[in-house]
């Protein structure tokens, strides 16, 4: 007897394409003689076939493919145009035991999309990628795609494409090829029935790939597009074999996927005291030092001005986090940018009880300069009976000010004697220590292993001196 | 509480952290680069994801596709980035995808500078993508609230699953403050109704497509109902010294801290200036700027780092009744304190 033939569909597409608009459910909305039916189908039958139909997330592209999630009954994210491998990339890391497809066509993959497919190749993403070739834009109406032949007359090629002002077909396998991390790269087509065996093998061998979390699978599918070239179907498998396989020849340009390693990915770290134990809050600030309630200053904007180098950042950090071991309210704000890298840099640091509003010190109460074109910049915008640290090392006129407190203390001169310059923004913070008395260095002691955290003790220690030796020049000369 | 001392663009990824945000996709761009720097660092030592994309157009599409597996996720970048930006934001809020995208404003047009600026509202406020649709908008003032307010992006693009804006300006972003962490949360929401975790139950269909002219018309009105919702229960301001305020001061980001300053200054010279910032952006306090002017106010100045765009919209909730003056700067100016209180003597002669 006869053997019986059961027709139905296969079970990776939907039975009824219930997101499909109109009356006509149970059938596709691709015309007659396209190739986009027959590399569904070969994909919809492997992911029957390997049992893999509810872990499979397929990305539609925008094309004539912008609809393949009328038919695949697996997760469906549709994408903007040209960015299913971007898309694909997330989804992959989102859920790394699923299989990902990206399927897009000519003009999405090569022409708006080029970068993200050659970086998520690049990036060995664990997608396999489906990549219908069809020389052609066919959603738009017959445009010209970077695959397009030369000569092809397309809407916007109606002369022909020419190479002088259209370029040359781009030959993405090729291109792919020249990257160290995809594993399978193959180019088949769908004009005629062993082409479409070879190519029913290498949808596998992809969709395989990704199910063995292999990496980056590129399937270049050459196919018939009778509507945009103007034919009946017949004519176009053969055009395809005419004039395309010329220009794209057919084969598998590399497949390590044997050798190729298992992607693995971590698991997300999401319980609560694991996260704050990453995060080191046991090493936070917890604000426990008494405020001095004598200080000279209890509200500080200060200006901190030299060179790039002279530690002018490092001086105003350490002055904000020492006053918020004391509980004050802090801010810092750097000069960013390309002035960072020009040569000279300033920082402004607010302390205060009260809630800090401004945080650049555009009428600061201080300032410490590092150099003389900072004294003479900022001098001008301190307030009447402010305060002005200068590093007269390096500075050997007077501020012209009068109105204000002057302290010149040798700070570049302290921490050559120390045996390094990068001492000076604690040699800084020291003086200030002292002309404010908001804190004691003695009692920063803590702060600074946690300011210095990683280093040796005695760098460490070295610049527990600068800032005493900071301090005792302030109160040695100025008392 | 345990406090440590970091930049504006830093505590935005640890609030990311802490919201148990699983994914952070971004491309380099000043002044936003610490933001992507920082989570380079953080994320991989929690397991989750970084991945810096190969441009601004792939991060908010790689956004688009880990919203769309119910990830938690975030991007961030700065005036030129968020344009190119804007058509992938159009997707995610077309398909009802919530993310959080970070915008450290910088000055503009075109290439512009790297200073700080608040020109993106308009790009950002107004939904800068095609189509109709709205992004909620949080703009914070400080660090901590760029911690804080990154949290509360996460919970509200989750609650109304649409893409949810941290906007703020350089000098927010590259300041550093005091910043107390708060817990991390303990329980992310279940999205199992429409996420897509490569499951036989999670098979759903992320899509911004209505061929169907009535369809697409139905969903503008569905997305419309839910900005109305928002509205409705999302605005939040911060206000100083209002209560006897004779000249309301409106500002966000780091205009609403020189105009703090400026308060405190005016007080001490007697003139009766209160501070109003809007801390939602979108949604705008319509009602509460509304009420304006039956205080009987001897004037409205509006304070922004942008050419008038935020001045547009407090005009619009005043309806006419009173007209809100401006003084702006730009080109990475900050207004200072002084600069207010000049302009305010100037215009109400006080």
């Amino acid at each position: 007897m006869a053997q019986k033939t059961v027709l139905r569909k296969p079970k990776g597409f939907i039975d009824v394409y219930k997101h499909k608009p109109g009356a006509e459910k149970d059938r596709t909305h691709y015309c007659p003689g396209c190739g986009h039916g027959i590399l569904h189908k070969l994909i919809a039958e492997a992911l029957e076939d390997y049992d893999i139909v509810e872990k499979t997330i397929v990305i539609s592209p925008v094309g004539c493919s912008v609809f393949a999630y009328y038919y695949f009954d697996t997760g469906n994210i549709q994408v903007a145009h040209g960015r299913a491998p971007a898309v694909a990339t997330a989804v992959s890391r989102a859920n790394p035991d699923s299989v990902v497809i990206s399927y897009q066509g000519d003009g999405d993959l090569a022409a708006i999309g080029g970068n993200n497919i050659l970086q998520a190749a690049n990036r060995g993403e664990n997608v396999v990628v489906f990549f219908v070739n069809n020389a052609i834009y066919g959603m738009t109406g017959g445009q010209m795609a970077p695959t397009t032949l030369l000569g092809q007359k397309t809407t916007t090629t109606p002369y022909g494409r020419n190479p002088q002002t259209d370029g040359y077909p781009l030959q993405m396998c090729e291109i792919i090829n020249q990257l160290t991390a995809p594993v399978f790269v193959t180019r088949t087509s769908l004009h005629d029935m062993p082409n479409i065996r070879k190519t029913r093998a290498a949808v596998r061998k992809g969709i395989k790939n990704a199910m063995d979390k292999k990496g980056f699978s590129f399937v270049e599918v050459l196919s018939m597009c009778p509507s945009g070239w103007k034919m009946d179907a017949v004519p176009a498998q053969e055009w395809i074999k005419e004039n395309m396989l010329p220009r794209f020849p057919l084969g598998t340009l590399r497949d390590i996927s044997e050798e190729a390693p298992a992607i693995e990915r971590p698991v997300p770290v999401m319980d609560a005291d694991e996260v704050k134990k990453i995060l080191g809050y046991g090493a936070f600030s917890d604000s426990n030092l008494e405020k001095n309630p004598d200080a000279a200053f209890n509200k500080v904007a200060l200006r901190v001005a030299g060179f790039g180098g002279q530690g002018i950042m490092s001086t105003g950090i350490a002055l904000a986090n020492v006053g918020m071991e004391y509980g004050y309210n802090v801010s810092w704000l750097p000069s960013y940018g390309p002035e960072m890298r020009g040569g000279t840099a300033n920082c402004s640091v607010k302390i205060q009880g009260d809630t800090i509003g401004a945080s650049e010190c555009t009428e600061p109460n201080m300032i410490i300069a590092m150099n003389q074109p900072s004294l003479e910049k900022f001098e001008k915008i301190l307030i009447p009976d402010g305060v002005i640290i200068y590093n007269s090392t390096l500075i050997d006129i007077e501020p012209t000010r009068r109105d204000v407190k002057v302290y010149n203390v040798p700070i570049t001169g302290i921490a050559d004697e120390l045996g390094d310059t990068r001492f000076q923004s604690m040699v800084n913070v020291g003086a200030f220590a002292a002309v404010t008395g908001m804190f004691d260095p003695g009692e920063i002691q803590g702060l600074m292993s946690s300011l210095f955290a990683g280093k040796p003790e005695s760098v460490i220690k070295l610049n527990e001196k600068a800032v005493q030796r900071g301090y005792n020049y302030v109160k040695d000369n100025f008392s | 509480m345990p406090r440590k001392l970091m930049k504006g663009n830093y505590a935005a990824v640890y609030g990311a952290i802490l919201a148990g945000c699983k994914a952070y996709y971004g491309y380099p761009i000043t002044p936003a680069s610490e933001i992507a720097e920082s989570a380079s660092a953080l994320f991989p030592k929690f397991g989750r994801t970084f991945v810096q994309s190969e441009s601004e157009v792939s991060a908010i599409n790689m956004v688009y596709g880990a919203a769309g597996c119910g990830q938690r996720v975030m991007t961030g970048s700065s005036g030129p980035g968020i344009s190119l930006k804007q058509e992938g934001i159009s997707y995610c809020a077309g398909s009802a995808l919530p993310c959080v995208i970070v915008d450290i404003m910088r000055g503009g047009p075109g290439l512009g500078n790297i200073g700080p600026e608040q020109s993106d509202y308009n790009q950002v406020v107004k939904g800068g993508g095609h189509g109709n649709y709205k992004v909620v908008v949080l703009a914070p003032n400080s660090a901590q609230e760029m911690c804080d307010l990154t949290m509360l992006a996460f919970e509200l693009a989750d609650k109304y699953r649409n893409p949810v804006f941290v906007l703020t300006d350089g000098v927010i972003g590259q300041m550093m403050e005091a910043v107390e962490l708060p817990e991390p949360v303990k329980e992310l929401p279940d999205k199992s109704d429409w996420a897509v975790y490569g499951t036989a139950d999670s098979r759903h269909l992320i899509n911004s497509i209505y061929l169907d002219h009535d369809d697409l018309e139905w969903w503008n009105r569905e997305l419309a109902k839910k900005y109305e919702t928002i509205q409705k229960n999302e605005v939040r301001v911060e206000e100083y010294m209002m209560d006897d305020a004779e000249i309301v001061a409106i500002g966000y980001g780091s205009c609403s801290r020189v105009i703090r300053s400026a308060v405190d200054l005016a007080r001490e010279r007697g003139i009766k200036l209160g501070m109003f910032r809007p801390i939602t952006l979108f949604p705008f306090p319509v009602k509460e700027i509304a009420k304006f002017p039956d205080r009987g106010l001897k004037g409205i100045l509006t304070v922004e780092m942008s050419d008038g765009q935020l001045v547009d919209d407090v005009n619009l909730a005043l309806k006419g009744k009173m007209i809100s003056d401006l003084y702006n700067r730009m080109g990475g100016n900050v207004p200072t304190a002084l600069e207010i209180l000049e302009k305010i003597s100037e215009l109400y002669g006080v």
